[in-house]
């Protein structure tokens, strides 16, 4: 069979794609708990405008986002063993990812930290409620639930940027079909259903954080 | 020795940015004293309960709470503005109830009234409850134990503010404007709530209100607030009946007649 489509190939490379697909869906994972949790700590710091520390974070942030994540990605892979951190593809992967949208979504829980009237600061100092009760008990249940949805978004355009940690050697989805399609030259088939396979992940999702969006909306 | 008085500023100094809301204010207020603040907007007498409250810090002048100091503290021998950890400490003993309730909407009406009794003064969860339980008898919303506060009434949410600001057993309760945001058939609930915790309690109360109805029956005092000092200061049948300032007059009739 000698088509542009050959079934044959396609059946019989799919489960190295979907290994590929485990690993890109692994590390959107850890990636995005590194930028949830640090995000949120970066927002803290800035909000409570802790001395020298939130212009730190601050310029941190700007620098941050303001570079791209394959250099962040190389500078965290490549140059941090030379002072005696060396980081397997997917720990250096994540931590890139994490970094840097931990930038974004700092930003996102700023908003939604914004987002809480100043009343409720108010009456929580009113009742002397320590700093962190003030943020874990008050603030925070109100500032996260509506920031879910914006969250969420982050979490499906970082899936989409896990190819770009191929430059590190992470063999996710799209190194697979890249692979795959120079040992065989057949290109179509692996890089198709990797395309599919991005698809079939991305757009489930994407309805889940529109319906999110919708009941935030409404609540 | 004479008795401290619960409440004292003196000559406290507030602005905002160009304006003076007070200007060198001396004020004392005995203990279980009911006072209320009337004047017009603008005139310094909402910003006095934030300063006690310690929303907002003072510009110059000191305030005591029960012999303590809230603005100032000793460091090394030296007094020096206090820190947020030194005014937590005093205001502890002061409790505050707001216009606009500013319940916890994460929380159950429960939630709302243990929150402080168990993570402030220690105390235990089934005891904190147990003392909810009695304080929402009081201010008659037992059925609402377990609601969210989103579901309640205005007037039932300021039920519940005031219940959580008692809670914490303080020595002096801020009423600010807390009837202003509530529909009109909601307030004579609340003030008939006020007024039984006024007469069963030993509580110093300072109350910023334009109730005068209840102002006449409720304080001890009134003061006469205009432009960010007390024009007028006297017991509620005098001041309110007899104004001696023209101001006091213009505005009494202003209220009287809006309504």
């Amino acid at each position: 069979m000698t088509g542009i489509w050959d079934w044959g190939y396609a059946v019989e490379v799919l489960p190295a794609l979907l290994r590929g697909l485990q690993v890109t869906v692994l590390a959107t994972l850890l990636g995005s708990v590194l930028a949830f949790a640090l995000g949120l700590v970066l927002a803290i710091v800035l909000r409570a405008r802790v001395p020298v520390l939130h212009r730190v974070v601050r310029a941190f942030v700007e620098f941050w986002r303001s570079t791209p994540l394959l250099v962040q990605a190389y500078v965290i892979y490549q140059v941090l063993p030379d002072v005696g951190i060396t980081l397997g593809s997917l720990a250096a992967g994540v931590i890139a990812l994490g970094l840097h949208y931990a930038c974004y979504t700092s930003e996102v829980y700023r908003a939604g930290i914004e987002a809480v009237p100043v009343g409720q600061w108010e009456a929580a100092a009113a009742l002397s409620l320590p700093r962190s009760r003030v943020w874990f008990g008050v603030i925070l249940p109100q500032a996260v639930p509506r920031v879910l949805p914006a969250l969420g978004n982050y979490v499906i355009s970082m899936f989409k940027e896990v190819p770009l940690l191929l430059a590190i050697g992470l063999v996710e989805v799209v190194t697979v079909a890249r692979q795959l399609s120079a040992d065989s030259f057949r290109p179509v088939e692996p890089l198709t259903l990797a395309g599919l396979l991005f698809l079939l992940v991305s757009l489930p999702a994407s309805i889940l954080v529109r319906r999110m969006e919708r009941r935030a909306g409404a609540g | 020795m004479p008795v401290e008085p619960m409440v004292v500023l003196d000559g406290v100094h507030k602005r905002y940015g160009d304006t003076a809301v007070l200007s060198g204010l001396d004020l004392r207020v005995e203990r279980g004293e009911h006072v209320t603040l009337i004047g017009p907007s603008g005139s310094g007498k909402t910003t006095i309960l934030r300063l006690l409250m310690g929303l907002e810090a003072v510009d110059a002048g000191t305030i005591h709470v029960g012999g303590r100091c809230l603005t100032h503290m000793r460091r090394r021998g030296a007094v020096v503005p206090a820190d947020e950890k030194h005014a937590r400490a005093v205001r502890r003993t002061i409790g505050m109830v707001f216009q606009q309730f500013n319940l916890f909407p994460n929380m159950t009406v429960l939630g709302n009234l243990i929150e402080a009794p168990v993570r402030v003064l220690g105390m235990s969860e089934a005891e904190a409850t147990r003392r909810a339980a009695e304080l929402l008898e009081l201010v008659g919303l037992t059925d609402k134990t377990h609601e969210r506060p989103t579901r309640l009434s205005g007037g039932q949410q300021q039920r519940v503010a005031i219940a959580r600001a008692l809670a914490m057993r303080p020595e002096v309760l801020l009423l600010d404007e807390v009837t202003s945001a509530l529909d009109p058939e909601l307030v004579a609930g609340v003030l008939r709530l006020l007024r039984l915790i006024g007469e069963s309690s030993d509580i110093t109360i300072l109350c910023v209100t334009h109730e005068i109805g209840f102002a006449r029956d409720f304080a001890d005092r009134v003061l006469m607030f205009d432009g960010g000092s007390i024009v007028e200061d006297g017991p509620p049948e005098r001041l309110l009946v007899e104004p001696r300032v023209p101001r006091t007059k213009e505005f009494l009739a202003a209220v009287l007649e809006g309504r």
